[in-house]
């Protein structure tokens, strides 16, 4: 294999991996919470909380990277702030690309646990209550193991959104080999060079077997714990 | 165990008014059923009993203690729901231990209590099975058993045989009685089955519309209804109703033939009446006798046990159970004698005002 991809090619497939999956694990608990909240709560703010979720879906991903660079940028309030007080730097680093994609596949991850709350039967969890559970445990107990199936799917969205994402990252944390080029931007960079061909044609590969593996496994996760959960 | 009582309640969904002041007392150890037709408020009510709902306005209490505003699970109550509501995650054991393990109960005592409550169901042999792997009426038991483990005050039953087949159904009533004789806790059922509730309850309360039309024992309800509303909702096949008028001589029907009265209704000559008379207390008698009321026959319908006739009669149908077999065809001209001290007579307005 390693005569097969250059050394900088699996560079970026692992920096990719390292991106994707700590995109996907950092906005697993986020993307459940407000998951809850927008399907469950009844507060203030919840209207404007929804369209705020969903703006990675719908602006241009170089705006959402111009604005994530004006924001966690070394100079900007947030980065600025994290860097003096607490030593997290994002900008131009891997990190960053992890924040872009979080960001860019939040929307995803959220609308998919939604979808599994919402066919939730709430007979269960009333039942729950009244055999003296408290809503905390009524959640943990009842509600979560039923919504497994669509965290699942949110989760694998969540992955396959990050393993592709291009705009966002590239405007934010730019394309340096090593640290930031990802699998996209990568081939993007093997593209605009002259015999890069090869290159591109290997990651491109590369980059659709991941997709592949990812699928796969989470349909036999869901299937798994489908019939786990089935009533019949 | 515990009474329940429940005063001035009122339930609203935004503008929607759903219960309308309701009070039932219910005693401590009574099976209670409430009953009426759908969407007449029972869920709602029962689930306020069982704080899934808030309460609008008016009190509740298990035993001395106003429990309006105590979170379900602090009101120690076990509710059964129609759709039986196991947890498709757990084993029937871990369903029926659930309120135990919450409870932090030593796991030798959860299983003796599982162990119990099972073999008293015929669960015993299901215990690791997965509720997908049950059959509708072992599901039913296995949501009994996991209500009985949580050994409550109340019993909450929310039409819990309504998924069931009718034969089934029938076997599950007797079972449910059972286990409240031996249990003798406290229960409130819903159905919309009168049936159901004339053959389980202790008292029935029948509701329409939001509030109580009847609060009784079953035969009580069957004997003496309060209203049309009772009347024709409780008992199968429903009670015959015809319009008349009343006059010196009686009840004047629309088919001109005259009912005598045993005697006078509080009310005046000409006063618009409702005739009400059961099934069974309408007897064949020779066409054209006086006094009787002129019918055509329509329909037979002999079950063995007994026989069923529609009737063509005073401008609508009327249905008459014999207890004999009879050699009639469509088409026959008969005549009906109402059993005199068991028929009812209502106002303009529904209301009973006497029976003959
Ligand atoms: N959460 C709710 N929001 C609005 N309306 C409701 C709600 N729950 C019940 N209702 C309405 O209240 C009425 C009574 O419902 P329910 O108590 O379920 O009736 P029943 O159990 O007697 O069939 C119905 O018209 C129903 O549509
Ligand atoms: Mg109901």
């Amino acid at each position: 294999m390693n005569t097969w991809l250059s050394p900088e090619e699996w560079t970026a497939v692992g920096i990719s991996l390292k991106v994707a999956f700590t995109a996907m694990a950092a906005s697993l608990l986020p993307g459940i919470a407000i998951a809850v909240a927008l399907e469950r709560g009844r507060f203030w703010g919840r209207a404007a909380l929804d369209v705020l979720v969903h703006l990675p879906l719908v602006l241009p991903p170089v705006v959402v990277g111009y604005l994530l660079l004006l924001g966690f940028g070394k100079k900007g309030p947030i980065g600025s702030f994290l860097a003096e007080n607490l030593g997290v730097v994002f900008s131009f680093r891997w990190t960053g690309a992890a924040l872009a994609c979080a960001i860019m596949g939040f929307p995803l991850l959220v609308r998919a646990i939604r979808l599994s709350l919402a066919s939730v039967d709430r007979k269960l969890e009333d039942a729950a209550g009244t055999l003296g559970a408290n809503p905390a445990w009524v959640f943990l107990v009842v509600t979560l193991p039923l919504i497994v199936p669509g965290i699942l799917a949110g989760m694998v969205l969540s992955f396959a959104k990050a393993m592709g994402e291009f705009g966002a990252t590239i405007t934010f944390v730019s394309n340096i080999p090593g640290e930031t080029q990802t699998l996209p931007t990568a081939i993007y960079t093997f593209i605009q060079i002259p015999g890069g061909e090869g290159g591109a044609m290997r990651l491109t590969i590369v980059s659709i077997l991941i997709s592949i593996g990812a699928l796969s496994a989470s349909e036999w996760m869901a299937r798994r714990v489908r019939r786990r959960l089935s009533t019949r | 165990m515990a009474n329940v009582s429940i005063r001035e309640i009122r339930k609203s969904f935004g503008p929607v008014s759903i219960i309308k002041g309701v009070d039932v007392d219910i005693a401590d150890g009574e099976f209670v059923i409430l009953v009426g037709p759908s969407g007449c408020g029972k869920s709602t009510l029962l689930r306020m009993i069982a704080g899934l709902e808030d309460v609008t306005s008016g009190e509740i209490r298990i035993g001395d203690r106003l429990i309006n505003d105590v979170p379900p699970k602090n009101r120690d109550i076990a509710m059964v729901f129609q759709s039986y509501a196991l947890y498709p995650h757990m084993t029937v054991a871990d369903n029926m231990a659930f309120s135990l393990k919450l409870k932090g109960a030593p796991k030798a005592e959860q299983q003796k209590r599982v162990g119990d409550a099972a073999a008293s169901l015929g669960l015993t042999d299901l215990l690791d099975r997965y509720p997908r792997q049950l059959s509708g009426g072992q599901r039913q038991r296995v949501a009994m058993g996991r209500a009985i483990v949580r050994d409550p005050q109340v019993f909450l039953f929310d039409e819990p045989l309504s998924n069931l087949d009718a034969k089934l159904r029938v076997a599950m009533r007797a079972e449910i009685k059972e286990l409240h004789q031996r249990l003798k806790t406290t229960t409130v059922y819903v159905t919309h089955d009168q049936i159901e509730a004339m053959t389980m309850a202790d008292k029935i309360v029948v509701m329409h519309d939001g509030i109580v039309e009847q609060v009784g024992a079953p035969l009580e309800l069957y004997d003496r209804p309060r209203n049309r509303f009772v009347a024709g909702f409780i008992g199968s096949p429903a009670m015959n109703f015809i319009d008349g008028t009343l006059s010196d001589a009686g009840l004047a029907l629309p088919s001109g033939a005259v009912l005598a009265l045993h005697h006078q209704p509080p009310a005046a000559n000409g006063s618009k009446l409702t005739y009400g008379i059961r099934p069974e207390h309408l007897q064949l008698a020779p066409a054209g006798t006086p006094g009787t009321i002129p019918a055509v026959v329509a329909v037979i319908e002999p079950t063995g046990l007994d026989t069923t006739l529609i009737v063509k009669a005073e401008g609508g149908s009327l249905t008459v159970v014999l207890r004999e077999r009879v050699t009639l065809r469509p088409g026959d001209a008969i005549a009906l004698r109402p059993v005199p001290e068991q028929s009812h007579l209502f106002d303009e307005h529904g209301t009973r005002i006497a029976t003959l």
